[in-house]
């Protein structure tokens, strides 16, 4: 069962802020997910691998080419924030 | 239809046909565009009346969904968190499309991100169903099967993660291809879940689709998914004779709307009339596939929309905080309830302690699932039964319940998963309401669903018909 | 120093190739404008795809293989989620289970002055995130400014186990490390940021702290001494140290917390779809076929071919331009000499200068040996050389010699002088038959004098008490 401390951490790892408000419904919705989820359990996998990528393909690469990379006011066009050239970023602590 | 729509286009002149298409859209209210080219377009069009040029899609005009890149024209997925940005680049598909002459005239409504199946959580309001505007136009790529079905765009890309260029295919009333995984470029389509979707194309007939695909499918080493080579599909063989179709009991029964059951058995003793034969067929896996599904779904999701933080594109309100407050409170504005439900049951799913039991669960099931595929393959050509199980549902019917949301992808999600190619197309009506005939084929063999769908819309009138009230 | 655990995840740059590991952008950012080195891919635009360099993973697998690892024979790339403004799309791409290299080792002198192999866990490649420019420290900082020229560079991550002992002893490890690396070609030490390492630290019996991002190998000594300073005067009053990651402040030379956040670290590690998958154990052969000679091995080779010192063949391979200038010298001056005004004297000329063995040439390196066999130039005229060479003043080691006059004069000239000396310094012969041997010093520097320094003071030194002994 998720709890709202449940909700509150996945919130947390997920940097969606959670208002007080929402965590009760969301605790209800997640639970009868997961609890559908939980058929999976029953489904028996014993010696089945895991379907990473359904198109087995192996060993594709590029050459080491260096192409034409986009300008700086390209780059930056879409910043909301920027300055001298480079993305402006909230303070890290 | 694109046929004629090219032979027209000659003959006339395509400014004008296009500004035939943007007034209708300006009048419009089924909210199926997000923006329009209108500026680029004409240009465009003024220059294929001057000299048509070559393409095979020379001067026609086509909607792109609003996950698929654009260069110099805003793409935001239907979401507040991504308004106003505009790509530096575009799409594989798009560029393939350019090189054929093709116009594109705009962009299209869709579920934020692609989540859902009808197209209400978009940013810019749900999209109506050009049948009864009351109703969905189904999901993700609501926007572009709702303007094809409508008439405001000839032909239209999607994209399809669980469904989302069928299911709205199906809900329209037009046709709408899933191709393999691998065979059309992701390199441009802003991803939801990356081993899962497809771009595909949603047109009235079967062969505008195989004409969308000979100029979208094809290797792009920018996406190290793709398939090598390229595929040709026209002209569609003609005839069902000796085509094997096998029919899934899992696809009919509990769940399924009679309406829409009787509709697809009318499809099948119709193929059958055309020279096919059928057997029934088992998917065993089928009711795992939609849990398995929204795992890896919403697994990938959490990942893929963890870029979007505000710092090199989108939305950046307010003053900035510290950065893990501000990012929080920006995701929590950007997104909207869906996206926010499934990023945090992905994160869930993916985090210490829970991998085992959901992620790598479901890639086993999938497993399951995809043998369940070749299995069936072995005695047959290729499956048919319902896209959906029922007909498109009312706005704001279901949009408060996640999970009888879900459920509505039961019959769509299972072919992403294995990543065979299927198509939905017209099968007959549920009252008002169009019904869609899924096929589903081998590995790459598209050209046997697009044979047999073909032959289909042939002999039935269904694509004929268009919704009434515009 | 026993008591003391660290282990080191080295960030090493593979900067020896020319684009970037997932998409084309050049590697060669250095000197340029920030966010001009920059695409949708590793910009991280949405829709973007990467698509893997080849010869990246040519270079991790000749790394793997000069560490002494085994090469795995498949792998895989995952994503590594977690937020922070240097990482455009949110996760980096990197290895998890399946790395690319695992279980090696290599040889270093420990602090007991005994060579032993530190184990390597594995190496794995990733993609390096972009550079962030703090407005002040990182503590302090309103607000910080992002440059995604480095974001996308080819990284090999290399991971030890916990076996080493003192911050001496890591310096030890980066050091090999680095020369090996250099050694293979596929890494350029010279470049800003090109070698970042996180190190994990604890006293026995204690919790470990993780250093994040530490540039420069003095770097690395200063903040594990800081480090071990700081946990130690914590056990001793009592204080239990907790397990967190810190940063080391260059200018402050100290280490602060920057996440202390219970669980913070949970990756959601889980594979990148968006790459398939490698099969890599056919290129192995061929790759183990063409790895060069490496540092332990071009040691011992010194040692037998030229009759060194293990001391000069170990200053002479540490790095790879040296061994090879030196082999070069050896080729054409005696072999054994040459290494000792290479390793002893030119060597520490060029640190002294922070020059590297580029600028020095490898003919005026071999004259200069060749003059001091043949007995033309005394030693200290020889480091009057170096360095005049090295400092611009002249052009050629003969051209020095001449204009300064630093020829050794003939024998029969000092043989002259030392009779002359001996002849005018009855008093200090007396004093030295007396017993006084430091009696001599005193008639070589009449001889030094005479001669104007040019004559070899130890030899000198031999010829007076020769001449001194006959009376
Ligand atoms: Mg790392
Ligand atoms: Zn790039």
């Amino acid at each position: 069962m998720i709890t709202r401390v449940d909700v509150e951490h996945i919130g947390w790892l997920a940097s969606i802020k959670i208002e007080d408000d929402e965590k009760d419904q969301l605790v209800e919705q997640f639970n009868s997910i997961l609890e559908y989820f939980h058929q999976l359990d029953e489904v028996d996998t014993e010696g089945v691998e895991p379907t990473y990528r359904v198109v087995e393909l192996s060993n594709i690469f590029r050459e080491d080419v260096a192409c034409p990379s986009l300008s700086q006011e390209e780059a930056l066009r879409n910043a909301p924030r920027r300055e001298n050239g480079y993305f402006k970023s909230p303070r890290i602590v | 239809m694109l046929m004629e729509l090219k032979e027209q286009l000659l003959s006339g002149s395509a400014e004008e046909y296009l500004s035939k298409l943007f007034l209708k859209i300006e009048r419009s209210s089924l909210n199926g565009f997000t923006s329009l080219a209108r500026e680029s377009a004409l240009q465009q069009a003024r220059e294929f009346d001057k000299n048509p040029g070559k393409g095979r899609l020379a001067g026609v005009p086509i909607a792109i969904k609003e996950c698929i890149s654009t260069k110099g024209i805003e793409t935001n997925c239907s979401s507040n968190i991504l308004r106003g940005y505009i790509p530096p680049y575009d799409a594989h598909v798009i560029q393939q499309l350019k090189a054929e002459g093709a116009i594109i005239m705009g962009k299209t409504n869709m579920d934020e991100f692609a989540m859902g199946s009808s197209t209400e959580t978009s940013c810019f309001g749900p999209t109506r169903n050009p049948w009864d505007h009351d109703r969905v136009p189904g999901g993700s790529s609501g926007g572009s099967a709702a303007v094809v079905a409508g008439g405001e765009a000839p032909c239209a890309l999607g994209s399809d993660t669980g469904g989302s260029v069928r299911c709205p295919a199906s809900f329209c009333g037009i046709v709408g291809l899933k191709p393999t995984y691998g065979l059309v470029s992701r390199f441009g389509l802003i991803a939801y879940a990356n081993s899962l979707e497809q771009i595909g194309p949603l047109t009235r007939t079967v062969e505008d689709t195989a004409l969308l695909m000979e100029v979208i499918a094809g290797h792009d080493e920018r996406d190290t998914t793709s398939a090598e080579g390229k595929k040709s599909y026209l002209p569609i063989k003609e005839g069902v004779g000796g085509l094997k179709i096998g029919i899934p009991r899992e696809y009919f029964g509990e769940g399924v709307s009679k309406e829409v059951e009787r509709a697809v058995w009318d499809a099948i003793n119709t193929l059958e009339g055309l020279g096919a034969t059928w057997k029934e067929v088992s998917l065993p896996h089928t009711k795992n596939a939609l849990a398995a599904y929204y795992v890896i779904a919403m697994s990938e999701a959490s990942s893929n929309l963890a870029r979007f933080d505000g710092l090199r594109y989108g939305l950046r309100p307010g003053e900035d905080k510290d950065w893990h407050t501000t990012f929080s409170d920006i995701r929590a504005k950007g997104f909207g309830p869906e996206t926010k439900r499934r990023i945090l049951l992905g994160t869930y799913a993916l985090s210490a302690g829970y991998y085992g039991r959901y992620y790598l669960k479901a890639l086993k099931v999938r497993t399951l699932i995809k043998e369940d595929f070749l299995r069936a393959f072995k005695d047959v050509d290729l499956l048919a039964g319902p896209t959906m199980p029922i007909p498109a549902f009312r706005i704001g019917e279901r949009i408060n319940d996640p999970l009888s949301l879900y459920l509505a992808d039961v019959f769509t999600v299972p072919i992403n998963l294995a990543g065979v190619p299927a198509i939905s197309v017209p099968c007959g009506f549920a009252g008002h309401l169009p019904v869609g005939l899924q096929l589903i084929g081998r590995h790459f063999d598209e050209a046997t669903i697009l044979q047999a769908a073909h032959t289909f819309e042939k002999a039935t009138p269904f694509h004929e018909r268009m919704p009434e009230v515009v | 120093m026993e008591d003391v655990i660290i282990g080191l995840e080295i960030h090493v740059q593979l900067n020896r190739l020319r684009s970037k590991m997932f998409c084309g952008c050049s590697t060669d950012y250095h000197n340029s404008e920030p966010n001009s080195h920059t695409c949708p891919v590793c910009l991280g635009l949405p829709g973007s795809l990467p698509v893997l360099n080849k010869k990246a993973v040519e270079f991790g697998i000749k790394v793997g293989l000069a560490l002494n690892c085994t090469i795995e024979e498949e792998t895989l790339f995952y994503r590594k989620n977690y937020y922070y403004p240097d990482l455009p799309k949110g996760f980096q791409i990197s290895q998890y289970d399946f790395p690319l290299a695992t279980r090696g080792h290599i040889m270093i002198l420990g602090d007991d002055g005994v060579e032993r192999d530190i184990r390597i866990n594995r190496a794995h490649m990733e993609e390096d995130p972009g550079r962030l420019v703090h407005a002040g420290t990182i503590d302090k900082a309103k607000y910080t400014m992002v440059d995604y020229n480095r974001c996308g560079m080819p990284l090999l991550e290399v991971v030890t186990e916990p076996d080493l002992h003192s911050p001496k002893e890591a310096r030890a490890f980066l050091d090999k490390l680095k020369s090996i690396l250099e050694y293979l070609e596929v890494f350029d030490g010279s470049l800003e940021g090109s070698m970042r390492v996180d190190a994990n630290i604890s006293l026995r019996g204690g919790d470990r702290t993780e250093i994040k991002n530490i540039s420069g190998f003095k770097g690395v000594e200063k903040a594990l001494s800081y480090e071990i300073t700081r946990q130690k005067n914590m056990q001793r009053r009592n204080i239990k140290v907790v397990q967190e990651t810190r940063h080391f402040d260059e200018i402050r030379n100290i280490t602060v917390s920057i996440r202390s956040k219970v669980g913070a670290h949970d990756y959601r590690y889980f594979p990148e779809c968006d790459l398939v998958g490698l099969r890599i154990a056919s290129w192995v052969p061929a790759i183990k076929a063409a790895l060069p000679e490496l540092p332990d091995a071009k040691r011992k080779r010194f040692v037998e071919q030229y009759n060194l010192s293990d001391d000069h063949a170990k200053s002479l391979t540490s790095e790879i331009k040296v061994a090879n200038f030196y082999e070069a010298v050896a080729a054409r001056a005696p072999p054994k000499l040459a290494a000792v005004w290479i390793a002893d004297v030119l060597k520490g000329e060029l640190n002294y200068r922070d020059r590297t063995v580029d600028c020095f040439s490898q003919e005026h390196m071999a004259e200069i040996v060749n003059m001091l066999a043949e007995n033309k130039i005394t030693e200290d005229g020889a480091v009057q050389i170096i360095r005049d060479l090295l400092d611009g003043r002249g052009s050629s080691p003969d051209e020095i010699v001449r204009s300064k006059g630093l020829g050794k004069i003939e024998d029969d000239a000092v043989q002259k002088a030392v009779r002359e000396a001996v002849a005018e310094s009855a008093d200090a012969v007396a004093d030295y038959k007396a017993g006084s041997e430091r009696a001599l010093n005193f008639i070589v520097g009449v001889v030094m004098k005479k001669t104007r320094g040019k004559a070899s003071p130890g030899e000198v030194h031999r010829l007076v008490k020769a001449e001194v002994e006959k009376i």
